[in-house]
C-alpha cells in the first residue's frame, strides 16, 4: 500500500512579478499538475502568487551542513573581493 | 560517536539557539530535540485538521451567504494550516502516512477543546472569538521559535488567524444586539466555551511538565499561566463589549496586580477530556477516520491515473 503514497512536492512561488520565486513549504500530490492545483489552494489562498514551480521532493540534491566548513569558510578570508579593501582617496568622486 | 563528541556538539547546538539562531532540517539536533518537535507540530497540525470537524457541521445552516462564505473560508483555511505544519514536521524525518496513523490510533493527542460540541450557531462565534483567540495567544510566540520549518508556518498560520477570531467576534456581536432570544444563545455559547477554552492554554505552570525544556528550546516563550493571564485579561473587556457575562463568580480586577483574578479551573474535567472521555471524542475519531477510509479508493484512483498519463508520455518520447 505505501508504495500507492503520493510523493512529496516542493513548491516555489512568484509573489510578484520582478521577483524571484521563493521555497514557500511543500506538499503531497499525485502529479505535476495536481501538486500544480493543491499549490494554488494551499498557498495562495489570498492573492499571495502570480507563478508556481512545483518540483518532487527527490529531485532537489542539498548540500551537507556537515560540510559547511569546506564549501563557505574559503570565501572568508577573500576581503579582496570587496570594495572596501581598496584604498581611494577620499575626493575621488564617482567610485 | 561517541558520548564525549555528542555532548560537544549539544553544547554548540544549545549555543546556537541561545544565540537566536535557527536550526534547520538538515543540521545535527539532539534526538530529543527531534521528537519533541514532532510530538509538538504534529500535536498541532492534527488539532488544526480535528478542529474542522466542529464548524464544517455548520457551514449548511449559516444564516446568510455571508456568514458562509466566511466560514467556509475559515475551515479551508484550517485545512492549509494543518497542511503547512504537517510538510513542517516531515521535515524532521517522519511520514505523513505515519502522523495519520498516530492520530488515527490515539496515539497523537490534539487539543481538548475539540471534544466539546458545538450545539448552536452562537457557537461559532463563540469559538471563533474564544478558541480562536486562545490559539493566537498560544501561537504568536512560536513565530520566533528555534525549529526553523515550524517558525515559517507558524508566521503564515499568525497572518491568517486574525481573520478567524474577528469573524467569530463580528458573529457575537450581531448576536447581542439581537433578539433577547438571540442574546441569551450568545451567552449560552460563552458560559459553554469560556472554561475549555482557558484550559486550552495548558495545565498549570507546576503541573506542566515539558515547560522547562521548551523554553530553553523557545518552543515555548512564556509560560502557561502567563498566557492564560494574557488572554483573560484581553478578553474580560470584549465581554463587556458584548455586553455579557463571564461565568466565573471570583473573576475581579486586581488593581496591584493591574490584572483579573479567576477562579478556580477544572482540572479533572480537563484530564478527563485529554484521555478520551470528553463528550464528543469518539465521534471526532469517528468522523475523522471514516473521512480517511472513504478517500481511500480517491487517492488511489488519482495514483493510478497519473501513472497512466507518465506511462503514455513515455512512449510518445520513443
Amino acid at each position: 500500500m505505501s508504495s500507492k503514497n503520493w510523493p512529496l512536492w516542493e513548491i516555489f512561488v512568484r509573489s510578484k512579478n520582478g521577483l524571484e520565486h521563493r521555497h514557500f513549504g511543500s506538499l503531497h500530490a499525485a502529479d505535476a499538475e495536481m501538486a500544480l492545483e493543491n499549490a494554488r489552494d494551499v498557498y495562495t489562498r489570498r492573492n499571495e502568487g502570480v507563478s508556481i514551480w512545483v518540483v518532487e521532493s527527490k529531485h532537489i540534491t542539498a548540500s551537507n551542513p556537515e560540510n559547511n566548513g569546506e564549501l563557505f569558510e574559503p570565501a572568508q578570508d577573500k576581503v579582496y573581493r570587496h570594495p572596501t579593501f581598496y584604498d581611494v582617496p577620499d575626493d575621488v568622486k564617482h567610485m | 560517536m561517541s558520548e564525549e563528541q555528542i555532548k560537544s556538539l549539544e553544547r554548540h547546538f544549545n549555543e546556537r539557539i541561545a544565540n537566536d539562531e535557527k536550526i534547520e532540517p538538515k543540521d545535527w539536533m539532539p534526538e530529543k530535540y527531534r521528537k519533541t518537535h514532532i510530538r509538538q507540530i504534529s500535536q498541532h497540525a492534527h488539532s488544526e485538521i480535528v478542529g474542522m470537524l466542529p464548524e464544517g457541521n455548520w457551514i449548511t445552516r449559516a444564516p446568510s451567504l455571508r456568514r458562509k462564505v466566511a466560514l467556509l473560508a475559515k475551515v479551508q483555511d484550517e485545512a492549509g494550516h494543518g497542511l503547512y505544519l504537517y510538510s513542517a514536521c516531515e521535515t524532521l524525518g517522519v511520514s505523513r502516512d505515519e502522523l495519520y496513523e498516530q492520530l488515527h490510533t490515539g496515539k497523537a493527542k490534539y487539543s481538548s477543546i475539540f471534544n466539546y460540541p458545538a450545539l448552536t450557531w452562537a457557537d461559532m462565534g463563540a469559538i471563533g472569538w474564544l478558541v480562536d483567540g486562545a490559539a493566537i495567544i498560544n501561537q504568536v510566540p512560536l513565530c520566533n521559535t528555534s525549529y526553523g520549518p515550524y517558525a515559517r508556518a507558524m508566521i503564515r498560520v499568525c497572518k491568517e488567524e486574525s481573520f478567524h477570531q474577528r469573524q467569530g467576534f463580528e458573529i457575537m456581536l450581531k448576536l447581542c444586539n439581537g433578539t433577547p432570544e438571540q442574546k441569551e444563545m450568545a451567552q449560552d455559547a460563552l458560559n459553554r466555551w469560556w472554561w475549555p477554552s482557558l484550559m486550552m492554554l495548558g495545565p498549570t505552570d507546576d503541573k506542566s511538565v515539558h515547560t522547562e525544556q521548551s523554553m530553553k528550546w523557545k518552543l515555548k516563550r512564556k509560560t502557561n499561566d502567563e498566557l492564560r493571564q494574557q488572554f483573560i485579561d484581553q478578553t474580560v473587556p470584549q465581554a463587556d463589549v458584548l455586553g455579557l457575562t463571564v461565568p466565573d463568580k471570583d473573576l475581579k480586577w486586581n488593581e496591584e496586580r493591574q490584572s483579573y483574578d479567576f477562579g478556580e479551573i477544572d482540572w479533572e474535567e480537563f484530564w478527563q477530556v485529554v484521555k478520551g472521555h470528553g463528550p464528543m471524542n469518539k465521534e471526532r475519531m469517528k468522523a475523522r477516520v471514516g473521512a480517511w477510509e472513504r478517500g481511500e479508493w480517491v487517492r488511489e484512483a488519482a495514483m493510478a491515473h497519473a501513472e497512466k498519463k507518465q506511462k503514455r508520455k513515455e512512449k510518445q518520447a520513443v
